[in-house]
């Protein structure tokens, strides 16, 4: 046990001793959370709009000033040809274009219906889909309220669009499982593998493997650290997106931080499987960023929702442990589900660190080659 | 013609009390000392005794702290860069592309250097020629004998022409009869007039060297021939030089 | 097999994809003794090592420390070795002490346990506890490496290449060090591309492209050198040797530091060799030198050797 001890302690040292590696450690959570929290935000907010209205009535009008009394859009300019609507989106100057058919409420009157068209600024899909969401349902209320004073009679249901678990649809609840998956496997795997290949590379490895120290220590007391680390980066994520961000755990933090040291030892797992495959820091860090980082980022349902994908690359998912991970957090912190309805992601992550873990073991070789 | 005398005569190497401070440490102390055109000089000392710190400065790689140096009549301080095309530089842990052929490694090296395709391909014939390598033309460098490498290394560090070239130990590990044939190519190449500055942890080598200065704690203790030092300390070999001033107390 | 061998080695091949890195080597080394691997880079040392202290397995032939298999005991041998690889491997950011008492607890031992056999080695670093290794300077570093691959009072120290790249006088003090150890019974075996070091140890091995070109004492190995030896020594070196490549009667002439060695076959030399190439170099206008007969180095057996197995 004081063997082990000391190893823990040697491994600590390293992590401290380097400045660099401790500040990335430490301020990634707090970085990612800032950074997508505020900049890389999906929200609909102060978005610019170029109105195109032939028809300049009574209707119109309305529809105008509802969407743009909000805070989601500003009203940027006036506009009367097709060119100037595309001059401005290609500019980026506005994100939205609002393009009313003419005599507006005159065919909405007799024919029962008129015209808007929306477009939008499609560089960004995931902006521009909530743009046109917020807009179209704006403009229907509006429509709907126009017929309604038109027929003169109260009593016609309004339907009422509304955005279940995230009424403001705000981003940062879609992130905040994205970032702790995101971080966790980062940290757990890409550390614990860059420090085993550290000692490979400089030759250390080979002073240890000749000597009566087990492989299976070897390998626990480069995992503690990165595991306890791990746990203060959740800590800290939770604390920013509940504090900073408004995004509450709704669901039980018992079994979310349960959930949460599962998935660390699935990465944990994938780091030391790294490891024994990887012979240089470089190779370490690529494989890690590519096997890694990017399938989390593309597939895990984190920026793109994964049922929107190619069926190929939806089946590639299920193997990415961070897509279960997420999934789940969404489940348990976002919506507030019971722990039942998480069964399936929580058996899979089991299953998968079982899987790595022996993996990784058997893979560790005690002798060079 | 007088000119070119003259510049003949000219020490290629000047360098005026040269020092490096790295934070409270002085690495290099203000040294002084000249190396002539063509001559073999020894540059000696413990480890840490200041003397990669001295080279770098003198390749244009750092810049000295205080103090002047002339490398191929370039000024190391102000020039770095035209002292860099004007030297060549070999050291023991790079020297070649192991995954380059000879001819790649040539063609590459002469390209870096500036010099046409022409030069090039007929520098590399020669050179090819006067090591007998004209067979390995096209072979990997990784599959050639450390030996051998260690003086294609050479032949690539000189493809310029130029007037110094730095061996930062050139021999270390090398198989006893290649270290001698590739001193017999410095040899050659300082009789071609190319200005070799050369360091070693071999004393038998130290011996070869037109001159040696022997470095201790950034200061240059000696600096004379061979001859003169082993008359001056009384002392049978270059190993009882060099080990009398290393436990010398200054 | 006896019980007063340490370290035997029969028969033991191994190849990288199609470089031959060790052909069919076999040695022994006995208790107690310092057996030094002379060879270049390249000759395959440090492979030899790695199979030694069971971090590879050799293709062919079989090895044993101490009676114990590389292959089936290699657990037991990890126990009794110490290993002190040819690059500098310790943790540049832990200091002397942390080093120090890692490598220790990676045995299961306390510093103060042993420390007595390290104590020399020690005590001139000790000042220097709480500096980061990596902030020593070479010699020191090398001290550190040893002290930790000695801290679990190893019955059997394998050093690889420890003087590479190391100035002379720290070559010299290092050899000084591994001597007082000899006196402790622990069997050394190192390995050194520096000729004028085999005459430190017990017996050496001189090693070329993974075949043993002999292997002896220094004496014996320096006793079983065939030819006549000749220095010869003057002005203008470089030509004096250019000279001499073309004289027929030379086996071979290379330069020793300030002389050259002249080897000429037995067959060829009597009483009158050296007064007739005095006279021969006379002749062409040679003058100031000396000519005499001496005892051949280990570098000169080396490099007769090799010319012989080639």
């Amino acid at each position: 046990m004081r063997q082990f001890y000391i190893f823990v302690r040697k491994e600590f040292l390293h992590i401290f001793r380097d400045g660099r590696s401790v500040l990335i450690l430490l301020l990634m959570p707090v970085i990612q959370i800032i950074l997508f929290g505020f900049a890389l935000t999906n929200e609909v907010k102060n978005v610019k709009v170029a109105i195109m209205d032939p028809s300049r009535d009574a209707a119109t009008t309305m529809i105008t000033e509802r969407l743009t009394a909000g805070e989601y859009f500003k009203p940027y300019m006036m506009i009367t040809t097709e060119q100037q609507a595309d001059a401005l989106l290609r500019r980026g100057e506005v994100s939205l274009i609002v393009n009313y058919s003419d005599r507006f409420r005159e065919r909405l009157m007799h024919q029962g219906s008129a015209r808007v068209g929306l477009t939008a600024d499609g560089t960004d899909p995931n902006m521009a889909s909530s743009i046109i969401l917020y807009a179209s349902s704006i403009i229907r209320s509006a429509e709907l309220d126009i017929e309604a004073k038109n027929l003169q009679s109260g009593g016609v249901a309004i339907p009422n669009v509304r955005l279940l678990y995230n009424p403001q649809m705000k981003s940062s609840y879609n992130f905040v499982p994205g970032v702790m998956g995101l971080i966790l496997m980062l940290i757990c795997a890409m550390m614990t593998s860059i420090s085993i290949v550290r000692e490979k590379e400089t030759g250390t490895m080979e002073v240890l493997l000749v000597s009566p120290v087990r492989p299976i220590f070897l390998i626990l007391s480069k995992a503690v650290p990165y595991f306890v680390l791990s746990v203060v980066n959740l800590t800290t994520i939770l604390l920013l997106s509940v504090f900073l961000l408004g995004v509450p755990v709704t669901g039980s933090l018992f079994w979310l931080v349960i959930l949460s040291m599962i998935f660390i030892f699935v990465s944990l797992s994938m780091g030391l499987l790294i490891s024994s495959i990887a012979t240089t820091q470089v190779a370490a860090m690529l494989i890690s960023g590519l096997v890694l980082m990017m399938p989390v980022m593309l597939l895990s349902g984190m920026i793109y929702p994964v049922s929107n994908m190619p069926e190929i690359l939806q089946v590639i998912a299920q193997f990415i442990p961070a897509k279960w991970y997420i999934e789940a957090v969404r489940k348990l912190m976002i919506q507030g589900l019971p722990l039942n309805s998480v069964v399936t992601e929580l058996s899979v992550l089991v299953a998968m660190a079982a899987i790595y873990l022996t993996a990784s073991l058997r893979s560790f070789r005690d002798r060079l080659q | 013609m007088n000119i070119d005398l003259e510049k003949d005569i000219l020490p290629v190497i000047i360098v005026e009390n040269l020092t490096k401070v790295f934070g409270r440490f002085t690495a290099v102390n203000a040294i002084s000392f000249e190396v002539k055109k063509g001559e073999i000089f020894g540059f000696l000392g413990a480890n840490g005794a200041g003397k990669t710190t001295a080279m770098k400065m003198l390749c244009g790689l750092l810049k000295p702290t205080s103090g002047r140096g002339f490398v191929a009549g370039f000024d190391i301080t102000k020039d770095p860069e035209k002292v860099k095309a004007n030297i060549g530089y070999m050291s023991q842990r790079f020297s070649l592309y192991d995954d380059l052929r000879v001819w790649e490694n040539f063609r590459l090296f002469g390209g870096i250097y500036g010099l046409k395709e022409r030069e090039i391909s007929q520098t590399t014939e020669r050179m090819l020629h006067e090591l007998g390598f004209t067979q390995e033309r096209n072979t990997m460098v990784k599959s050639l004998p450390a030996g051998w490498k260690q003086k294609l290394a050479f032949s690539v560090a000189i493809i310029h022409n130029p007037g110094i070239v730095f061996l930062d130990e050139p021999t270390g590990g090398v198989d006893p009869k290649a270290r001698r044939q590739f001193w017999e190519l410095i040899y050659d190449a300082a009789e071609r007039g190319i200005t070799i500055f050369v360091t070693t942890h071999y004393m038998d080598e130290a011996e070869y060297c037109s001159r040696v200065s022997i470095m201790k704690d950034g200061v240059i203790d000696a600096l004379d021939t061979p001859a003169n030092l082993k008359l001056k300390y009384g002392a049978k070999s270059m190993d009882e030089v060099f080990y009398q001033l290393a436990n010398s107390k200054r | 097999m006896s019980s007063d061998i340490s370290v035997e080695i029969k028969g033991v091949s191994k190849s990288y994809s199609v470089v031959k890195a060790l052909d069919n080597i076999s040695l022994s080394v006995k208790k107690g003794e310092m057996f030094g691997l002379i060879g270049p880079d390249g000759a395959g040392k440090s492979t030899l090592f790695r199979i030694l202290t069971t971090l590879i397995l050799p293709d062919s032939g079989v090895a044993t420390i101490e009676g114990l298999d590389v292959r089936r005991d290699y657990k037991s041998i990890r126990r009794i070795i110490g290993y002190m690889p040819g690059r500098f491997s310790l943790y540049g950011d832990l200091t002397v002490d942390e080093n120090l008492s890692f490598f220790a607890s990676v045995f299961n031992v306390k510093v103060a346990d042993n420390y007595p056999l390290i104590e020399n080695i020690f005590k001139d670093i000790a000042p220097f506890g709480n500096r980061r290794a990596s902030r020593l300077s070479g010699g020191m570093k090398q001290k550190l490496a040893l002290s930790c691959a000695l801290i679990h009072k190893p019955s059997v120290l394998f050093l690889d290449e420890p003087t590479t790249g190391v100035d002379p006088v720290s070559r010299k003090e290092f050899w000084q060090m591994l001597e007082r150890l000899k006196t402790n019974g622990i069997t050394i075996v190192v390995s050194t591309s520096y000729m004028d070091e085999a005459l430190l140890c017990d017996r050496i091995a001189l090693i070329k492209e993974g075949r043993v070109l002999s292997s002896n004492s220094p004496r014996g190995v320096i006793d079983s050198y065939q030819n006549k030896l000749l220095a010869i020594w003057g002005e203008d070196m470089h030509s004096l040797l250019k000279e001499l490549r073309s004289y027929d009667r030379i086996k071979s002439v290379y330069s020793f530091g300030q002389e050259h060695h002249i080897a000429v076959d037995k067959n060829l030399y009597n009483t009158s060799y050296i007064d007739s190439l005095a006279q021969k170099l006379q002749q062409k206008g040679v003058r100031d030198f000396n000519i005499k007969e001496i005892a051949p180095t280990i570098e000169d057996c080396y490099m007769e050797f090799s010319a012989n197995n080639d």
